[in-house]
């Protein structure tokens, strides 16, 4: 690298996936789900209320190419076109924004219905660890929301102050919660209140010679602490499960169950797409209240 | 569901809470909207397609500042919102 090159430790994992034992061309009803997000999007393709396929990736600056895009590396994959698509919802930040989009479902709703897919219908508590804020969920056995709270003032306590932190401690963004752990006793919370604190504690925590992944672990502390704040304010009912991107950084995750004295429900999907396939399974809803044969998208 | 709306800052908690349960069928005649002094609230169709009021978008992360003349130290000694919503939807966590 030259010594002009910046790394990007910040930069995460995108991924892509299709369900090749599938056939989306029996398929009766093909519905899509667009979560446009602060930080990342995320495009979901279910046939006949299964997941199919999704794509994850990074939203740019244009909420509009950012849901494009990620639906594009679905169809492409797939071999799929828009025009397959029976009905497609989008949410998130950005969900006012998806052009192709037949309606709008927040992303609280979504992540409650995708996290009753991913981790089964005993899901009750659900956090949602997103790019630029938290939400804490409460849902019912199908799904749908009883209790919700979110904070989207800070950043403190999201994807956004890990990716802060990766950067200041020019560590990659997914070895940092393996590394808060490899230290010889578990330090101090750093501030939880902001990330621009934070990371002035964190600064100060190497000068008083801390090793990075003491500093790590006072950060993931920190932001375990900050969530767990916020879900305690509506109840921790089990099963308790987590989406968003911070659900696979496992030195936030593990902390998060300690403070709460709970184990998070295990899945075999990518965190990141809750709220996307969430949105896919509320269209595949939709079309079978409005009947099978509904218009395929224009 | 109960709907909270605010933010958790470094001065405290600032949370309106709606059971938006208790909305579907008001019996206060929508009093919340003409109730606050600064219309915070409005009602919309919620995404199980639910007529419901909720916190206006601009002002979920003031709630600090927006509601505090309606506070004892603006002389009301109740929350015109909560007292003119009959069915007993509206709190404030603060």
């Amino acid at each position: 690298m030259s010594s002009g090159e910046k790394k990007e430790y910040w930069r995460w994992q995108e991924s892509c996936w299709i369900d090749e034992s599938k056939d989306w061309r029996a398929a009766k009803i093909v519905t899509a789900g667009i979560d446009v997000g602060s930080v990342s999007s995320q495009a979901v393709v279910c046939v006949d209320g299964e997941l199919y396929g999704f794509n994850s990736m990074r939203t740019g600056n244009n909420s509009p190419d950012s849901a494009t895009n990620a639906l594009a590396g679905v169809l492409e994959k797939s071999g799929m076109k828009l025009e397959d698509i029976t009905y497609v919802i989008g949410t998130g930040y950005g969900r006012v924004n998806v052009p192709f989009a037949h309606k709008a479902i927040t992303e609280i709703a979504c992540h409650a219905r995708g996290a009753n897919y991913m981790g089964g219908n005993k899901i009750r508590t659900i956090l949602d660890m997103g790019g630029q804020d938290c939400k804490a969920i409460h849902c019912d056995e199908k799904g749908k929301v009883t209790n919700f709270l979110m904070n989207d003032k800070c950043a403190a306590g999201t994807g956004r102050g890990m990716e802060v932190i990766a950067d200041l401690m020019q560590i990659p963004i997914a070895e940092l919660g393996p590394r808060s752990f490899d230290v010889d006793e578990e330090p101090q919370a750093v501030s939880s209140t902001c990330v621009v604190f934070a990371k002035s504690e964190a600064l100060g925590l190497l000068k008083a010679g801390y090793s990075k992944n003491k500093v790590i672990a006072a950060y993931c502390q920190a932001m375990a602490e900050r969530v767990v704040s916020l879900i305690e304010r509506i109840g921790v009912e089990n099963d308790f499960f987590i989406t968003g991107g911070i659900a696979k950084n496992v030195g936030v995750v593990k902390r998060i169950e300690k403070l709460l004295g709970t184990t998070a429900a295990e899945t075999k999907y990518d965190s990141q797409i809750a709220g996307a396939l969430g949105a896919a399974l509320f269209g595949h809803t939709l079309m079978l209240k409005q009947g099978a044969s509904a218009t395929k998208a224009a | 569901m109960i709907a909270n709306y605010g933010y958790k800052d470094g001065s405290g908690e600032y949370y309106i809470s709606i059971d938006t349960d208790k909305c579907t069928s008001c019996s206060a005649g929508r009093a919340c909207l003409t109730a606050c002094p600064k219309e915070m609230f409005e009602i919309i169709t919620d995404d199980y397609d639910d007529e419901v009021a909720a916190v206006k978008q601009s002002f979920r992360r003031s709630l600090a500042f927006d509601c505090s003349d309606c506070k004892p130290a603006g002389g009301y000694t109740s929350l015109p919102c909560s007292t003119a919503c009959t069915p007993g939807a509206i709190k404030h966590s603060w």
